[in-house]
């Protein structure tokens, strides 16, 4: 970032020398303007568009006019925030009392450990298809076991007002995993001279964990919120394979919406919204990761 | 310092050109120079699509066997017209391809994607209903693949018989038949919203009622004058929240899928289920051969007893996309002159169970068809038919199944969904470039 002087003592005013030729560039250079840079800057442009695939028409900005009327979109948004905050904020709770869980002296931890981190391997899937008929209303496993301790379950994914909290609490179980990993590494490395002298002090164990753990864990909370905030907010595989957004529009979010407009054929529209959820995301998360990172370096 | 960065810049430009350039690459398949062709279809992966379409090969291969048909297929629904679009557009379209008639046809862009076909002699052998919908202002471009079949509602003829009861010629009455049947401890109306597709038939299939009343709908709706939210389009959408109120659907509707519709009206454990009658009669004649004489049809009922008739449906076709030419053109040609012609009819008819009459003159159902076809023959005969809106105008908004499956689950109310599917249907129309909106 900086201008640091190597050796020499002298300042150097703009720029250090490159280390490699021009050549060494060109590989990484190609890919970078063809797979990205290309495409975002066609897309900007095909947002502005009605767009046939056969021929394009430049409409300017009717096409986020139309976006912005999509009485599914206002929908979307509440239940994309609505499922980014859920996921979220339970794979925080969840990740962080499994992690220090799986740092106590249990037996088996090692594979304890891999149990819990094994449906992040699982392909998306296959989890979604998985759990739509374990969730069937009828025939389900989910309600049956309800049945048998007497208690009718509701529809998970048919009735209304719970098919996207069912879909969030699947996506917890599949993404807590990840979560429970980043905590295990925050809470291992906590040197233990911290807890030896809170020992000294007698503090209780609720103690060590609200003043000790808590606090030195931050880095690994903030990782854990930028990450499953942002898998949230772009959330499209897991709703598509249970709900497809349903019934009706109840459990669309922002990319199902979009998704279904590139189904439909509206490929202007849809690029719209994507450049809508671009900045949507971006909005949301550069400030929180300023915000949080701030905050950690403070403590 | 500028010179060299500028130099980058030219260097990565210029890979960027070579790799598009190489890209445009074309496939194409072989015409042997011995008289052997080969062509390639695309076709859609559902059951009865492969059936026919297995059905055509063999068929075909007795009649021309220097002539290799191969099928490609695609998933079925929205993500198949993405892919036939595509393939359309990139030119990399296979020799033929099966696609629907009607509004989605208009939406391929015929006239500069497919190849014309209003100078072959076979096109005069065809049904007037089926060319309007497979033509533009300036060509005729497909030859019908399969039967013409209806939207209506099907019903088991064991419930009706052991209760007694009479087909319903007004709303009111097939009303008051679900209410018998309730009764009698047998849900009335089967829905499927496990299959989002299913939930249309209410609106869809209540067109025929919809022109009785206002001939000139189709054409008013095309011009954005005629409007769902009004009488009489609002009427299919009022009757599926109607049918949900008095709580007539299956107790499993939500997460019901379309195979467990057809099963329940073939068992009687649901009296009726609205539904389009080529898949019906396909399931039946492929796995339920029992049920041919137990499960009929109907008209949606409107509420006026003299409008009682059946909403059609048409036959996809087979197209050929500008890209195949030469020997491969003149044998796809054929192979279409052939599907059209009594014996491409039967060829389809004996490798599917078809749901309704032919669209091309000469072709005879044969005389053992199940009920539920036999059941719609008196309404051809009297006229009593309309097509479905989506071959009387190109535009049939996407989102219409979500918007159903709201209106039949209680998420949202009649008038409520009808306008916002007026919405999408705007969307639809602003997409296709049609005039006044």
């Amino acid at each position: 970032m900086t201008g640091i002087a190597v050796g020499t003592g002298k300042p150097v005013r703009s720029r250090i020398r490159s280390p490699y030729p021009t050549w060494f560039y060109i590989p990484a250079g190609v890919f970078y303007l063809a797979l990205f840079l290309v495409p975002t800057g066609a897309s900007f442009y095909f947002a502005l568009t009605r767009w046939t695939i056969f021929d394009v028409e430049f409409i300017g900005i009717d096409n986020f006019v139309q976006f912005f009327q999509e009485p599914a979109l206002v929908q979307g948004f509440v239940n994309t925030f609505f499922y980014a905050f859920v996921t979220s904020a339970l794979k925080v709770v969840l990740g962080l009392l499994l992690g220090v869980l799986l740092t106590s002296q249990i037996i088996a931890r090692g594979f304890l450990r891999s149990v819990v981190f094994f449906p992040v391997l699982v392909s998306t899937i296959g989890v979604g298809i998985t759990f739509k008929v374990l969730l069937d209303p009828f025939d389900g496993l989910v309600n049956g076991a309800l049945a048998s301790i007497g208690v009718e379950g509701p529809g998970w994914l048919t009735d209304p007002t719970w098919a996207l909290f069912s879909v969030a609490l699947v996506d917890v179980w599949k993404g807590v995993g990840l979560a429970t990993l980043i905590y295990i590494a925050g809470i291992v490395a906590i040197p233990q001279e911290y807890y030896e002298a809170a020992r000294v002090d007698g503090a209780s164990g609720f103690q060590n964990f609200r003043f000790i753990t808590l606090p030195l864990a931050r880095p690994a909370t903030v990782t854990v919120i930028i990450l499953s905030l942002i898998g949230g907010l772009r959330s499209f595989d897991l709703i598509w394979t249970m709900t497809r957004g349903g019934p009706g529009f109840t459990s669309d979010v922002i990319a199902s919406v979009i998704y279904k407009q590139y189904q439909a054929g509206f490929y202007g529209l849809s690029t719209a919204g994507n450049v809508v959820l671009i900045v949507v995301v971006a909005a949301i998360v550069v400030p929180l990761s300023f915000w949080l990172n701030r905050r950690g370096a403070e403590a | 310092m500028r010179s060299q960065r500028s130099t980058r810049l030219a260097i990565a430009a210029g890979a960027v050109a070579v790799a598009f350039a190489t890209t445009g690459c074309s496939t194409g398949s072989g015409d042997a120079d011995d008289g052997s062709v080969e062509l390639s279809i695309y076709i859609d992966s559902t059951e009865s699509s492969v059936a026919i379409f297995d059905g055509i090969i063999a068929a075909y291969k007795e009649v021309e066997p220097d002539v290799t048909i191969t099928t490609e297929t695609h998933p079925a629904g929205g993500e198949g017209d993405n892919l036939v679009k595509t393939r359309l557009a990139t030119g990399e379209m296979n020799d033929l391809f099966f696609y629907n008639s009607g509004s989605l046809f208009q939406a391929l862009n015929p006239d500069q994607t497919l190849v014309d076909l209003s100078d072959q002699d076979w096109t005069g052998s065809l049904l007037d209903d089926f060319v309007t919908t497979v033509s533009t202002d300036t060509g005729l471009y497909g030859a019908p693949v399969g039967a013409s079949f209806a939207g209506a509602v099907t019903y088991s003829k064991t419930v009706y018989a052991d209760l007694g009861l009479e087909i319903p010629t007004t709303w009111d009455e097939f009303m008051a038949n679900n209410e018998t049947i309730k009764a009698a401890g047998i849900d009335p109306i089967a829905q499927t919203y496990g299959d989002t597709w299913t939930s249309q038939l209410f609106v869809l299939g209540d067109f025929y009622n919809v022109l009785a009343d206002d001939p000139d709908w189709a054409q008013k709706y095309t011009d954005n004058e005629a409007k769902f939210a009004e009488e009489p389009g609002l009427a299919g959408f009022e009757h599926q929240q109607e049918a949900f109120d008095a709580g007539y659907f299956n107790e499993d509707f939500a997460s019901a899928t379309y195979d467990d519709g057809v099963r329940m009206i073939v068992e009687g454990t649901a009296a009726h289920y609205p539904m389009l009658t080529g898949n019906v009669a396909s399931a039946i004649g492929a796995n339920y051969p029992d049920a041919a004489d137990t499960v009929g049809v109907f008209p949606l009922p409107s509420d006026d007893a003299a409008n009682n008739g059946l909403t059609v449906w048409m036959p996809n076709g087979l197209y050929i996309p500008k890209g195949t030419e030469g020997a491969t053109l003149e044998a796809a040609k054929d192979l279409l002159e052939w599907i059209a012609s009594p014996d491409g009819c039967d060829a389809i008819g004996a490798s599917s169970t078809l749901g309704g009459p032919y669209v091309v003159d000469g072709c005879e159902l044969p005389d053992d068809v199940p009920a539920i076809v036999s059941d719609m023959q008196p309404y051809f005969d009297d006229g009593k038919t309309g097509l479905a809106l989506e071959f009387l105008s190109p535009i049939k908004g996407p989102a219409l199944e979500q918007i159903t499956v709201e209106v039949g689950s209680g998420i949202r109310g009649a008038e409520d969904g009808a306008a916002l599917y007026d919405e999408d249907v705007k969307k639809q129309a602003q997409q296709l470039g049609l005039d006044g909106w």
